[in-house]
């Protein structure tokens, strides 16, 4: 189906079965219940795990396929959101035209830095996208404020001459963003006894997105362009001595991650009109690197894996506070109730970078093929005979 | 089994295909069965604090929170009531808010406007928080102030300073009790004629970001109103950790007095740099060299430790005022946490017990109707003296204090002392005033 | 003129600090070959190490004194620190004045322990890994250290005074005066400098631990346990790292972010220098540091807007591009 064949057609329709469900998969707690504190199926979670996913699927098209790690990812998804946001601003509230041109200006942003950043390999390769994106977040936080509004963010305002639309509703509010006029925020709750889902059409169409996303990421691993990116990963001296001149296909791969990217950052602005310089941080492309090799770099699903984790222990673990904790332990003695509440103190709410480092380490050093490569064990541990099914694992090598 | 039922957070019954092109009713705006965004439906009521938990102003947040926990103590009737007592208005009578007893949940800004939305609209959507508070930077302020507009929640900024706050990026749903960059300069000008003289050459360093400008338009006009002379401004990156570079030109640039527009970790490397290099032992024109912090306070005094002494700087509450809110605030803070609290904790605190009167006075949580009994309210005993929350910004009118580093410091927390009380008159100006100007409230959002 | 000098000061100055945390990266990639992201985390900790020595001179014990009142209005408690009360008051005030000296000698010995407890415990096992699962446990390790420093500290920057006596300014010449802890400062990093240097170059295990960086297979055919010198590298690249994070305590607060807002810098300035070339990398952090400061200055600023935000990257862009095996880095080694 789709041109695939049958293994990457059920990985596909997998993926958009637990995209498609997820506001189910995601909120497995009754609502009242003190678990509900790890539900993440509310729609700005939701929306971020299936952002952040595109942003990871384009990455790991660079860093998986042809191994060259980019420190410098987030200058696209911060010029997307940029874009997207003047869009809003000046044309149309309507987040097609928005997130056309993201993807269209972080891709011709990409092809520029890029030109220059390919030139070298290897650490260089990174340290010169590095300093790229630290670039464009210096002068984008300071001197470049008149486009960027600087520390505030660009965010929308009463006054925006905004040419296919209105500056302003009738109640004087600002107009909100729309897919013809389905609005990005509008969402609808199913309560099931004590479950309440919510479903988000900003959500699904995001969710659309990344399924395109994905099964162009797909067609990409598997066709002669990705085998080539491949080799390049494995030997590229040897590729080059055989007469064949791999810049254009590097530099082809970097761009379009770079428009994923842009595509992450126009989607993220078109869920929440607002573009902030610390998206371009060196700081944030770091986390994308996280997310993938998390995941499992060079694998598909890896990527949207490891982006779904961070994402979680960013919105999730961060929250957790004492008086939650204390109300998870209530039940306990008082004395023990306390000490429980001290050990496990550090670790939640402002301590989740901790527990987020401590989670890298481990995985890292235990398993380094991510998560996915977790998952294979498991597999294996279950079903030591259906081992021989080595080709899977040939598309979920890890990264180098 | 399943039926599709109308909730808290609102929304509709027909059938929803996504991608059906039609306008649907929203989780933010139209509902048949609530008047507004989470309408509080059981017997308690949520609000969400968002601070700074991770990055460099966790310390702040850390202590914003410990407010907040001690004014929902206080509004569900524990403790001592704090400034429950003093505050003028007795709507409020420890029986959680309209006899709702208040909850909370809190999350992490990590100081970034993405983080602190991310953190303000789980709050909203998941947590069903009916009023969003917190925050210790602008840039951070301003980004959930339009969350939340757009949300249609109230939203009570923390530790915000900037002038844009309530200027340009005003909106009809977000209220400032904290002072700003206009009010330090209107506050410090007349002390620093009385301390430094009318005749002198200032040289700002200024963080080069929104917040840093806008602080130093309202120093160099303020000071320049009295006949100083701005010598120079330049722009510090907000990465620079080190200011020598930035220092070294001043010693040999004629200028006799140095302002710091600088927070937080920069404030505390800049002023630290600028000791470092004798400014404060070097005369120049025939007078004292000086330094200046517009903006203090007293946590991040306390990284700056004995530089800090004789520095002259604005603050918006002290924990040594001895006014009768003031101390039952400390007292019953001190009491619970062992130390006194800053001026961040003691704006989240005030801003908790406002939100609530409000509601209490407007007798609904609407948001419109919580506006509509801020605007122009005027109150008393809440630590700055009678005040004003202004209808045409939402800007707090209150005095503001001028503070020096002290010299003989009793306690690690008796760092700076109260040089003058500028009376609120002195610190207010219009609303179109032009540092202000741009931007509009807009109408308020009950998000239904 | 005096500008220039007072700015060429600067520069040496922050280029001592890049000099010595890219001393320490490029001397762990050159023979370990791993690239270290907890490195900048190293120099935090060196100076954590003189904020712990310092309240461990002030821990104090308490008396109560009835005439004086604290914020809640009950009797204050005054604190005497331990040292005061054995060594009497004016020896103890002086060994609490210069803590961040002696912090040295409290350093050494820790950063050693961390350095080897590092590389045997963690790095070891990441040798034959590839380069980004190295920069990825050792972030995430810079990320548990700062997160475990920031527990216990807080966020706010604390304060490591000079001493008195080296706190001032000192008049260099006619116009030119320089805080003296500065002067102090690159003096250091000079002697540590030219310490590692010598000891590279004159002693016997150096010149193994040189060889080894050549070619490592080949040492280790001689029958040389090449792999425990080079632990001992590890600990004393670690060593200097914390070394000049206890120095620099005077000159900026430390805070338990500051590792990381050098770790991009010395990245760059380690690339720039040449990967792996220890003169290169102390001559590209002096480089930078002078470049950095010229490029602070308002000429500078008002020429091209924001190049004292970009100055470094810029730089690092250009070398990269011309001369990819960098300032000093050896032919071949590292250049594609």
């Amino acid at each position: 189906m789709f041109g695939l064949d049958k293994k990457d057609t059920t990985l596909l329709l997998v993926v958009a079965l637990l995209t498609l469900l997820a506001p189910f998969i995601l909120n497995p707690f009754p609502t009242d219940s003190g678990l509900a504190q790890f539900n993440a199926g509310y729609p700005d979670l939701m929306q971020r795990f299936v952002i952040f996913g595109i942003f990871a699927i384009g990455f790991n098209i660079l860093f998986g396929l042809t191994g060259y790690l980019s420190f410098g990812h987030a200058a696209f998804l911060g010029v997307g959101s940029y874009s997207a946001v003047w869009m809003f601003k000046l044309l149309s509230m309507n987040i097609i035209p928005a997130i056309v041109l993201s993807v269209v200006i972080a891709g011709l942003f990409a092809l520029v830095i890029g030109y220059v950043s390919l030139r070298r390999s290897g650490i260089y390769f990174s340290i010169l996208t590095l300093a790229f994106a630290q670039m464009s977040f210096a002068l984008a936080y300071s001197v470049l404020t008149p486009i960027t509004n600087g520390e505030t963010g660009l965010q929308l305002t009463l006054e925006d001459p905004r040419i296919l639309g209105t500056s302003a509703t009738a109640d004087g509010s600002i107009p909100v963003t729309n897919l013809f006029g389905l609005e990005m925020r509008s969402a609808t709750d199913l309560v099931i006894g004590p479950w309440s889902f919510t479903f988000s059409a900003g959500y699904y169409v995001c969710a659309i997105v990344m399924l395109v996303a994905f099964y162009l990421a797909i067609r990409i691993f598997r066709s002669p362009f990705g085998m080539m990116l491949r080799a390049i990963k494995s030997n590229q001296n040897r590729l080059n001595y055989t007469g064949l001149n791999s810049r254009p296909y590097t530099l082809a791969a970097f761009v379009i991650s770079g428009m994923y990217a842009g595509l992450a950052g126009g989607l993220m602005a078109s869920m929440d009109p607002l573009a902030g310089a610390e998206r371009m941080q060196w700081t944030a492309s770091g986390e994308v690197v996280l997310m993938t090799i998390l995941g499992g770099a060079g694998t598909l699903i890896g990527p949207v894996l490891g982006a779904g984790m961070i994402k979680y222990f960013e919105n999730i673990f961060s929250k957790i506070n004492d008086n939650v904790l204390h109300g998870w332990f209530a039940w306990m003695p008082d004395g023990i109730e306390d000490l429980t509440v001290a050990i496990i103190h550090p670790f939640i709410g402002k301590g989740w970078h901790l527990t987020l480092g401590i989670l890298f380490m481990l995985v890292v050093i235990f398993l380094p093929g991510g998560l996915v490569e977790g998952g294979q064990r498991i597999m294996r541990l279950f079903s030591r005979k259906k081992a021989t099914k080595d080709d899977k694992s040939k598309a979920k090598q890890p990264a180098e | 089994m399943s039926k599709t039922n109308l909730t808290r957070r609102g929304v509709l019954k027909s059938g929803v295909g996504v991608g059906a092109g039609v306008a649907l009713p929203t989780i933010f705006t139209a509902s048949s069965a609530s008047a507004f965004t989470n309408e509080p439906t059981g017997g308690s009521v949520t609000l969400g604090f968002n601070v700074p938990q991770t990055g460099p102003y966790a310390d702040e947040g850390a202590d914003e929170l410990r407010a907040y926990e001690l004014a929902v103590e206080h509004l569900n009737g524990g403790g001592d009531g704090g400034m429950m007592g003093t505050f003028s208005s007795k709507a409020l009578d420890g029986t959680g808010i309209l006899g709702k007893k208040v909850e909370y949940v809190t999350g992490d800004t990590q100081t970034k406007s993405d983080a602190a939305r991310a953190s303000a609209k789980s709050m909203i959507e998941k947590d069903g928080a009916i009023m969003i508070t917190g925050g210790s930077s602008s840039g951070v302020a301003i980004a959930v102030q339009g969350l939340c507009q757009e949300a249609g929640v109230i939203f009570m900024a923390g530790l915000t300073h900037s002038n844009d706050t309530t200027g340009k990026d005003k909106k009809a749903n977000g209220f400032r009790h904290f002072f700003n960059g206009y009010m330090s300069g209107a506050a410090l000008a007349p002390v620093l004629k009385e301390l430094y003289g009318d005749d002198r050459k200032a040289y700002h360093l200024t963080a080069d970001y929104t917040w840093g400008w806008t602080q130093q338009e309202s120093i160099a006009a303020a000071t320049e109103a009295l006949g100083w002379e701005t010598v120079e401004n330049v722009l510090t990156p907000l990465a620079a950790t080190d200011f020598s570079s930035y220092i070294a030109p001043v010693l040999n640039s004629g200028a006799d007095v140095l302002v710091l527009n600088h927070y937080g970790g920069n404030m505390v490397n800049s002023l630290t740099n600028a000791v470092q290099f004798g400014l404060r032992n070097k005369q120049v024109n025939g007078k004292n060299f000086e330094i200046v912090v517009p903006l203090f306070s007293r946590l991040m005094a306390r990284g700056a430790g004995e530089n800090i002494k004789g520095i002259v700087g604005s603050t918006n509450w002290h924990w040594s005022l001895q006014d009768e809110g003031s101390k039952a605030f400390v007292k019953s803070f001190g009491t619970k946490y062992g130390f006194p609290p800053s001026q961040a904790a003691h704006t989240c605190y005030v801003q908790t017990l406002l939100y609530a009167d409000a509601v209490q006075r407007a007798g609904s949580f609407n948001p419109c109707a919580v506006v509509e009994a801020l605007e122009g309210y005027e109150f008393d005993g809440l630590g700055n003296g009678p005040t004003l929350y202004r209808a045409e910004d939402h800007q707090c009118f209150k005095d503001v204090l001028v503070v020096k580093g002290k010299e003989n410091p009793t306690s690690e927390f008796d760092l700076l002392e109260v040089v003058q009380i500028t009376p609120r008159a002195q610190v207010e100006y219009a609303p179109d005033h032009p540092m202000f100007a741009g931007g509009a409230l807009g109408s308020c959002n009950p998000g239904a | 003129m005096d500008a220039i000098i007072l700015q060429i000061l600067n520069g040496l100055d922050k280029g001592s600090a890049y000099a010595l945390i890219a001393l320490g990266l490029t001397l762990i990639f050159g023979t370990l070959g791993v690239v270290n992201f907890a490195h900048g985390a190293l120099f935090m900790i060196g100076a954590f190490c003189a904020v712990t020595l310092q309240r461990l001179l002030n821990l104090s014990f308490e008396t109560i004194d009835p005439d004086k009142t604290d914020f809640l209005g009950q009797p204050l408690k005054v604190k005497t620190p331990y040292v005061e009360s054995w060594f009497g008051p004016d020896v103890g005030a002086t060994i609490i004045d210069w803590s961040v000296p002696l912090a040295i000698l409290f350093a050494i010995p820790i950063m050693l322990v961390i350095g080897f407890v590092m590389e045997r415990g963690l790095i070891k096992h990441f040798y034959k890994r590839p380069h980004a699962d190295q920069i990825l446990v050792t972030f995430g390790l810079a990320i548990v250290l700062q997160e475990i420093i920031k527990a216990n500290f807080g966020a706010n920057p604390i304060q490591t005074p000079a001493p008195e006596l080296l706190s001032g300014v000192a008049t260099l010449m006619d116009g030119v005066v320089y805080p003296v802890w500065r002067i102090v400062y690159f003096c250091f990093a000079a002697l540590i400098i030219g310490g590692v240097f010598a000891f590279l170059q004159f002693t016997t295990f150096g010149m193994v631990v040189r060889a080894g960086m050549a070619d490592r297979e080949t040492v280790g055919l001689l029958g040389i346990d090449i792999d425990r010198r080079f632990t001992i590298m590890f600990g004393l690249a670690a060593a200097v790292a914390g070394l000049a994070g206890v120095m620099y305590g005077p000159i900026n607060a430390p805070n338990y972010h500051m590792g990381m807002d050098f770790l991009v810098l010395s990245f760059v300035v380690v690339v720039v220098g040449g990967m792996g070339s220890l003169p290169g990398a102390v001559l590209a952090g002096f480089v930078l540091g002078i470049l950095e400061s010229f490029a602070s200055t308002t000429w500078a600023t008002t020429t091209i807007p924001g190049i004292n935000q970009i100055i470094i990257y810029l730089v690092a862009i250009i070398i990269l591009l011309t001369r990819p095996r960098g300032l000093m880095g050896r032919a071949g080694v590292m250049e594609d």
